[in-house]
């Protein structure tokens, strides 16, 4: 057990300020028990959005010594002895209270994008894919929406083009629709023009923050921005969709 | 804050349900497939509720991977994890209705794991004859509330997050709606509605050392119960066998049975494979014999029976504890799991990522070359609000409708691994058709009642307005510390009677529970709010536990051993009683219908050659 020192952001909307509280801790503790120390002892009404505490809803993200970071899963013994941990709410989105900030906007995305479109089954009622051609669109699944990706990504972040770019976790979810082997929807012309693929210039950083380790950037971004030449950019593909026909 | 009743907001549906996991995501995509208006509250944002946590799959007889297996043999297995106290109908459509309830989600989006030849895949689990549990890897859960997610809000339910349930109304005992109030501003929202489908899921956040995360704190229980539905079978709690039980502050969390499904085997700190030494009576000429044969079984030989570390998880959850107790337990007082010596580490990685993972960054240990250790832990309520099994109805308050963890029978004194998630399916589907029924039905609108509102929303500010009061988040504490130490994994009389003398004096501190600070976000207030859930479900899980005088399934009584026969026959109701307290009623059994019966009954060999 050690006495450690905590900053906390406390406030709402209208402005706030840090606010430090000493804690005990112990072994094998993460931070995100350390917050509920503090609200427990120290401040009953700290508010921290938080479920599963294991790493697999994605509710707890927060800025942990300006990393974003899932609370949950940042182990107290990652930082030294003496060091203060400074816990703040993620910057991209608008602060309720405390730790907490309003999220809605990245719901709004998810209706906006159109949905699965599965093809017909089999004539014996099945479907059929094999694992290597759904190995992709799994590691896109894999994917907790703890909007963290969404938080570092340069473009919603400090150029607040939100309304000319979905953000990361919105292009792996068109990835994954993109890539399902029995999706026949197209998306691609909405990818350019309504969700704005141009617009990441691919420094991966939502890639490094991302807690599931999903190949954001290089596996689901690039091969998007792709198809997106392939069609428009493509003079030989064009050519071949004039004679051939259409193809997703 | 507006306490004027005139002035609270109201939001009106046909059908209003509550939870949006597995269960209440499948119930609003029904309503709405009805062409009725759904709304969706839910305590946390769209997407967190526990479903996400589940693991190693959802059991369905699809008979992909083992063609003997059909709907008869999933339904036997079921009753015998339950013990024979399962609601004979529920566990029917269950076993029934599965198979294309997965083939449905498949349908919407979602991408389970392969079989060779390019059909969902299914693996090995606790109590199951063949592999039956459609998975993908160790995050199935995740794969199924996405996918429902992604399809009920396409489909235009309107979802209602972060926002929990005080009160249900009703008009003249039929129910008009319910109060609730926004986490964010600590404002009261009307829902005034036809119908109203419970599925919050259990109460596993009245116990410390528990899989289930802070949502899980009854509410659904409390507020049928407050409007005058029966609970049942509220004593059968499943401990799941494997939790992590190191470091402290993760204690309790959920270590998957796909470990033991994929081939983990449990040791002692002598480094014996204790579970042959636990095989119960009647499934020993299903169990493997030796470790020769469970590893033949594991290989694919299919003369060979299951390893012992596929018991149901009542029996190997007393086995963990019976080793610890005699000593045989590991450092901090579990076993060990160990697959690492079992599978390849990079099989381990790709079958069990998240565990991996899990291990990994909270323990510090690389599962594939250290076993794990691991101990019971509260998992799931196989009790609930009791319903009708085809409609999902409440037997007592018309209106009102529960499916999931929330609902009760389905598993009767034990539920099987897999059998949750196809139950959240299945009923979903069933309580989500049988509120827009019943609403359609309806000549009238019920009538919200005024006074109702008013004085629950006083109830609810009392807390803020009060000068000074207790901390909930001691008392919280104080009733996990009675519940683990009273009401654990095994029971016995003083203590529960114990536990009830102890429930008493929480309830009177909860009375004069305080929260500092304003409506708004405010974690404190919410917690106190959850209290009364909490006890109430505590209370409820207590009475019953003290009235069942056997042991059966995961309801273990020390001063009552074995099964006994007259009480195989007999459910426990909890009440409101007429005098205002909560009451325990032994309630007699229907008789069985003569088709399942036999059924459950039947030699497996019949039943795989389909002479049953």
């Amino acid at each position: 057990m050690s006495e450690r020192r905590f900053r906390v952001w406390r406030g709402d909307a209208k402005g706030g300020q840090f606010v430090e509280y000493q804690v005990e801790v112990e072994p094998g503790m993460v931070v995100l028990d350390v917050i509920h120390r503090i609200q427990a002892t120290q401040a009953n009404d700290l508010a921290v959005r938080w479920n599963c505490k294991a790493g697999k809803c994605g509710s707890c993200s927060t800025e942990i010594n300006g990393k974003p970071r899932l609370a949950c899963m940042t182990r107290m013994n990652l930082f030294g002895p003496d060091e203060t941990i400074t816990v703040q709410p993620v910057k991209t989105f608008p602060v309720i209270k405390d730790l907490v900030t309003d999220v809605s906007w990245n719901f709004e995305q998810k209706k906006r994008i159109p949905y699965f479109q599965p093809k017909p089954r089999d004539a014996d009622g099945q479907y059929r894919m094999m694992q290597k051609d759904v190995d992709r669109v799994q590691e896109f699944r894999k994917c907790i929406e703890c909007f963290l990706c969404q938080d570092v990504c340069h473009v919603l972040r400090d150029q607040h083009a939100k309304a000319k770019f979905v953000g990361p976790r919105f292009m792996i979810h068109l990835a994954a629709l993109e890539m399902h082997p029995l999706d026949v929807a197209d998306r691609v012309p909405a990818i350019r023009k309504e969700f704005g693929s141009g617009l990441c210039n691919i420094t991966r950083c939502c890639t490094e923050v991302c807690p599931e380790s999903i190949g954001i950037t290089d596996n689901g971004i690039i091969p998007l921005k792709e198809r997106v030449v392939d069609r428009y950019f493509d003079p030989i593909a064009i050519l071949g969709r004039k004679l051939f026909g259409g193809r997703k | 804050m507006a306490l004027n009743v005139s002035e609270i907001q109201t939001v009106e549906h046909d059908v209003l349900v509550v939870g949006a996991g597995g269960a209440g995501l499948r119930a609003a995509i029904e309503a709405s497939v009805q062409g009725l208006s759904t709304g969706m509250v839910c305590k946390s944002l769209l997407g967190k509720a526990h479903t996400v946590m589940a693991e190693g799959g959802i059991a369905a007889a699809l008979g992909n991977v083992d063609s003997r297996d059909n709907w008869k043999i999933h339904f036997r297995d079921t009753m015998r994890g339950g013990k024979f106290l399962n609601d004979w109908r529920m566990a029917e459509l269950h076993a029934k209705e599965a198979p294309e309830r997965v083939r449905e989600l498949e349908e919407w989006g979602a991408v389970f794991d392969r079989t060779k030849e390019g059909l969902i895949s299914q693996r090995n689990f606790g109590g199951h004859r063949y592999p039956r549990l459609a998975h993908v890897g160790d995050r199935t859960g995740l794969e199924m509330i996405r996918t429902l997610q992604d399809y009920g809000v396409h489909r235009g339910i309107s979802v209602y997050m972060e926002c929990t349930g005080l009160e249900l109304l009703t008009d003249a005992g039929r129910i008009a709606g319910m109060l609730g109030y926004w986490r964010e501003s600590g404002r009261f929202v009307v829902f005034r509605a036809k119908a109203v489908v419970l599925a919050t899921g259990g109460a596993g956040k009245a116990w410390r050392i528990t899989s289930n995360s802070w949502e899980y704190s009854g509410d659904g229980y409390a507020m049928a119960y407050e409007a005058g539905a029966e609970l049942m079978d509220m004593e059968f709690t499943q401990f799941h066998p494997t939790g992590m039980v190191w470091p402290p502050s993760i204690r309790g969390a959920l270590v998957t049975e796909s470990v033991r499904g994929d081939g983990g085997i449990l040791l002692n700190n002598l480094g014996k494979r204790f579970m042959f030494g636990y095989i119960p009576e009647k499934f020993a000429p299903e169990t493997a014999a030796s470790e020769e044969e469970a590893n033949r079984w594991l290989k694919g030989d299919k003369s060979a029976r299951r390893p012992p570390e596929l018991l149901t998880r009542d029996e190997v959850a007393r086995a963990i504890t019976a080793e610890v107790k005699a000593g045989r337990g590991s450092p901090h007082g579990g076993v060990l799991l160990d697959v690492a010596s079992r599978l390849p580490a990079d099989v381990i990685k790709r079958k069990l990522p998240s565990m991996y993972h899990q291990f990994k960054e909270l323990a510090e240990v690389d599962i594939t070359k250290e076993p794990m250790e691991v101990g019971p832990t509260l998992h799931y309520f196989m009790g609930g609000i009791r319903v009708d099994a085809d409609t999902q109805q409440s037997t007592t308050v018309p209106g009102l409708f529960a499916a999931g963890e929330c609902g009760g029978g389905m598993h009767g004194a034990n539920r099987l691994g897999g059998n949750s998630l196809s139950d959240l399916l299945v009923f979903g589907r069933l309580g989500g058709l049988g509120a827009a029924n019943y609403a359609k039905s309806l000549r009238s609108a019920p009538r919200v009642n005024d006074e109702q509102v008013a004085a629950s929303m006083r109830r609810a500010t009392a807390i803020l307005n009060r000068e000074s009061g207790k901390n909930p988040y001691l008392i919280h504490e104080d009733l996990q510390t009675v519940m683990d130490k009273h009401v654990g994994i095994v029971r016995v009389q003083a203590d529960l009677e114990q536990a009830l003398v102890e429930l008493g004096r929480l309830n009177t501190d909860a009375a004069q529970v305080k929260a500092h600070g304003t409506s708004q976000y405010n974690a404190g207030w919410h917690e106190a709010l959850d209290l009364r859930a909490l006890l109430i479900t505590a209370e409820a899980v207590t009475r019953a536990a003290l009235m069942r005088q056997e042991s059966r399934g995961a309801h273990t009584r020390n001063d009552y051993p074995g099964e006994r026969e007259e009480w195989g026959k007999h459910n426990v109701i909890i009440r409101k009683a007429k005098h205002g307290g909560m009451e325990a009623v032994k309630v007699e059994r229907p008789a069985p219908p003569p088709e399942l019966a036999k059924i459950a009954q039947a030699k497996i060999e019949d039943l795989e050659a389909g002479r049953v």
